[in-house]
């Protein structure tokens, strides 16, 4: 395998793994500030594409498409979290899951209501088609590229938010303790609030980005909450650092180990058993990990032991 | 003298544990009851509405009151097709069922349908297990046997001239099949063959893989969402080698998601909505007028299926199963396809088309260019015994 193709593989692990930290960073932030499991996170994303898709077509210009979605799926998480999830910060964690699944179903099936069971088309914008040539010789898409960019941005903006504002201040000190900063004039649920719908946001913006290059269609945000609730898990929760190392990884594992392993494969077994054991394999590769780092470390690579 | 009491209960517990003994006999009224289960929600709820509407259309159309259809949702689980069955076999104690979309649903459901004595009408799934050694007689496939689109593509390939051809599908046996047909009548040279993830949205690495392999064209099987994600992404890679694939990526319910990308691409069908023939005719213009959207292949194959047992419906009683079993076996209905027999394995041998994507308008659809195979058959029929 030439170094080329290596490198281009090695570029789409990265733009894969900065996709789903725009998701593991909400939902980690979420858990990490309120305590909360949202399965709906997945939901969240999904109407991000959607409105996307539905912006695009009405309007024509993919950047409205893409602000429609940070807004469309910030405000419904806010809606959400005001009217049902507030509830349930006291409860168990088990009460949390079969609420939030409930929500996935309400929104799936609110989402075909309105827009029916064949999938919406959203495209790449003109400007952001066809392919750059990097490095000398490798072709590489320019979407794709500004994924990349726009994921590392985001990454950036949320470090600066979190360790130098006071907005960040607070969220970090109701990580620590929601009691504390209650008892100190904060209006928590305010706060709350604004984490939810900020976190909803970073799903609603991952789920118009890939939803131009993937379908948008009702339950497409479920396969990429597990694979969020993963990189969490490996990056240990609570942790936007964590998230953002675990994306990575988890990006990069899954892409690579799809190439190598059949290749790896090949070179004992015939092709076509290679190429299908192979396939059964890199698909359990992530899991692997995630068992890995939780055998050396029970509470993720940057999760804090519990007390 | 016997306490009158105890006779009435008596009687009813008789009465009772004959509900539950007693197997459902049909009838001699000429009434037929249809039990339909199909995917309805999630994510191929597309392909399930089609066979619904298009199945629906035949009946309404037929203004035969002696049908009766139940539509149950399986939301593409097994157990949920298998519980539905149970229900509609036992409960509702349906003759004739249908409507699953699904191979793994199908194996799940046909085999111990049949057993009880149901005929099934498949409107899509042809698993290769129910066309070879374990070919059965209540059970018709009015679609395709799964490998038949993707043998006349391999067919198409060879005409083509391709001789390097890079091919993939999801890890699964209907995926399997694919490639299998697809080789079986592909005569050149695989430059890579791969497997990808069931429900697996994104193609980046498989991509690369085939802009490295040199091949000179590429054959896919990779049906709903899946193809779509791939479609997008391919078009975008700056990669120009030729597609070839099954119409399951290219049928009416999805081309408009996959939009520009998919323009020019051939892909292979039993069915188009510009085959000529006057049921064909018929068929997409009342489709379009009571559904507001062109029909799929999806759509013709449950028109079908439903036209098929009316035909039967109207030269025998579903209470006499070997009648009702040759009434079928005839196919005397007129298909959307033209031309349709059974094969000796009670799946279809029919002409399969090589088709265009083409734009009409702001609606992008199929033309067909070309004929892939004619009068084909599938690759088990010799190992059926009937």
């Amino acid at each position: 395998m030439s170094t080329i193709l290596l490198i281009e593989q090695f570029l789409n692990g990265i733009q894969f793994g900065v996709m789903l930290f725009l998701m593991a960073a909400g939902l980690t932030l979420i858990f990490g500030v309120m305590g909360l499991i949202n399965l709906a996170h997945g939901s969240l994303y999904m109407i991000g594409a959607f409105a996307a898709a539905t912006v695009a077509s009405l309007t024509g210009s993919f950047l409205l498409a893409i602000i429609a979605s940070v807004v469309a799926a910030a405000v419904f998480g806010a809606i959400v979290e005001f009217s049902i999830l507030r509830r349930l910060y006291d409860r168990d964690h088990l009460d949390q899951v079969l609420a939030t699944f409930a929500l996935i179903l309400i929104f799936s099936e609110g989402t075909r209501w309105l827009f029916g069971s064949f999938p919406l088309y959203l495209d790449v914008p003109e400007a952001l088609s066809g392919t750059v040539v990097l490095l000398g010789d490798i072709q590489y898409s320019r979407y794709r590229l500004a994924i990349i960019f726009i994921g590392l941005l985001v990454a950036v903006g949320l470090y600066l938010l979190i360790s130098k504002t006071r907005v960040g201040m607070r969220i970090r000190a109701g990580e620590n303790d929601r009691e504390m900063i209650g008892a100190l004039g904060i209006d928590i649920s305010k706060l709350y609030t604004w984490v939810f719908a900020l976190g909803a946001g970073l799903a609603g913006l991952a789920g118009a980005l890939v939803g131009a290059i993937q379908s948008v269609q009702v339950g497409m945000g479920e396969p990429v909450l597990i694979l969020a609730f993963v990189v969490i898990v490996i990056g240990g929760i609570g942790s936007i650092k964590g998230a953002f190392i675990g994306s990575l990884l988890v990006g990069l594992t899954d892409t690579l180990g799809r190439v190598l392993l059949p290749i790896a494969f090949s070179t004992f077994m015939e092709s076509s058993a290679a190429t299908s054991v192979a396939s059964s394999l890199s698909s359990m590769l992530i899991y692997l990990l995630m068992a890995g780092v939780l055998l050396l470390k029970p509470s993720g690579l940057f999760g804090r032991a519990p007390s | 003298m016997i306490n009158r009491k105890n006779i009435s209960t008596l009687g009813l517990a008789v009465l009772a544990s004959c509900a539950l003994a007693v197997p459902a006999i049909a009838v001699a009224d000429g009434k037929v009851k249809v039990g339909m289960i199909t995917t309805l929600s999630g994510g191929g709820a597309g392909l399930g509405i089609d066979v619904r509407d298009g199945f629906m259309l035949a009946i309404e159309q037929s203004g035969n009151k002696d049908i009766e259809v139940i539509i149950e949702d399986d939301q593409r689980k097994p157990d949920i097709a298998v519980q539905l069955a149970d229900k509609m076999i036992q409960s509702e104690k349906v003759d004739v069922m249908t409507g699953i979309i699904w191979s793994n649903l199908a194996m799940a459901v046909v085999p111990s349908a049949t057993a009880q004595g149901k005929f099934y009408l498949s409107p899509n799934a042809g698993p290769s297990a129910l066309a070879g050694k374990g070919c059965l007689p209540n059970y018709f496939n009015v679609a395709w046997q799964n490998d038949n689109l993707h043998e006349a593509a391999g067919a198409y390939a060879t005409d083509e001239g391709y001789g390097k051809s890079f091919i993939l599908a999801p890890n699964y046996p209907a995926g399997k099949d694919a490639l299998k047909g697809y080789k079986r009548f592909y005569k050149g040279e695989v430059a890579g063959e791969l497997y990808t993830k069931l429900g697996q949205t994104d193609y980046a690495a498989e991509i690369a893989q085939i802009r490295a392999s040199g091949a000179d064209s590429v054959f896919f099987f990779l049906p709903g969402g899946m193809g779509i994600s791939f479609l997008k992404q391919y078009s975008g890679s700056g990669i120009d080698l030729p597609v070839v694939g099954p119409a399951f990526s290219f049928d009416q319910g999805i081309l408009q998601a996959v939009g520009e990308a998919a323009l020019g691409i051939k892909n292979t069908s039993q069915w188009n909505k510009d085959i000529d023939n006057p049921t064909n005719t018929a068929f997409v213009e009342s489709f379009q007028a009571e559904y507001g959207r062109l029909p799929s292949l999806y759509a013709s194959q449950g028109f079908d299926t439903a036209n098929l047992l009316l035909s039967a419906m109207a030269k025998a009683d579903v209470g006499d199963a070997d009648a009702f079993r040759a009434a079928l076996k005839l196919a005397d209905f007129d298909s959307t396809r033209g031309d349709f027999m059974f094969g000796n394995n009670h799946h279809p041998v029919q002409d399969i088309y090589v088709r265009e994507v083409i734009k009409e308008g702001d609606i992008y659809t199929n033309k067909i260019i070309a004929t892939g195979l004619t009068d084909h058959a599938d690759a088990y029929a010799a190992d059926c015994s009937m």
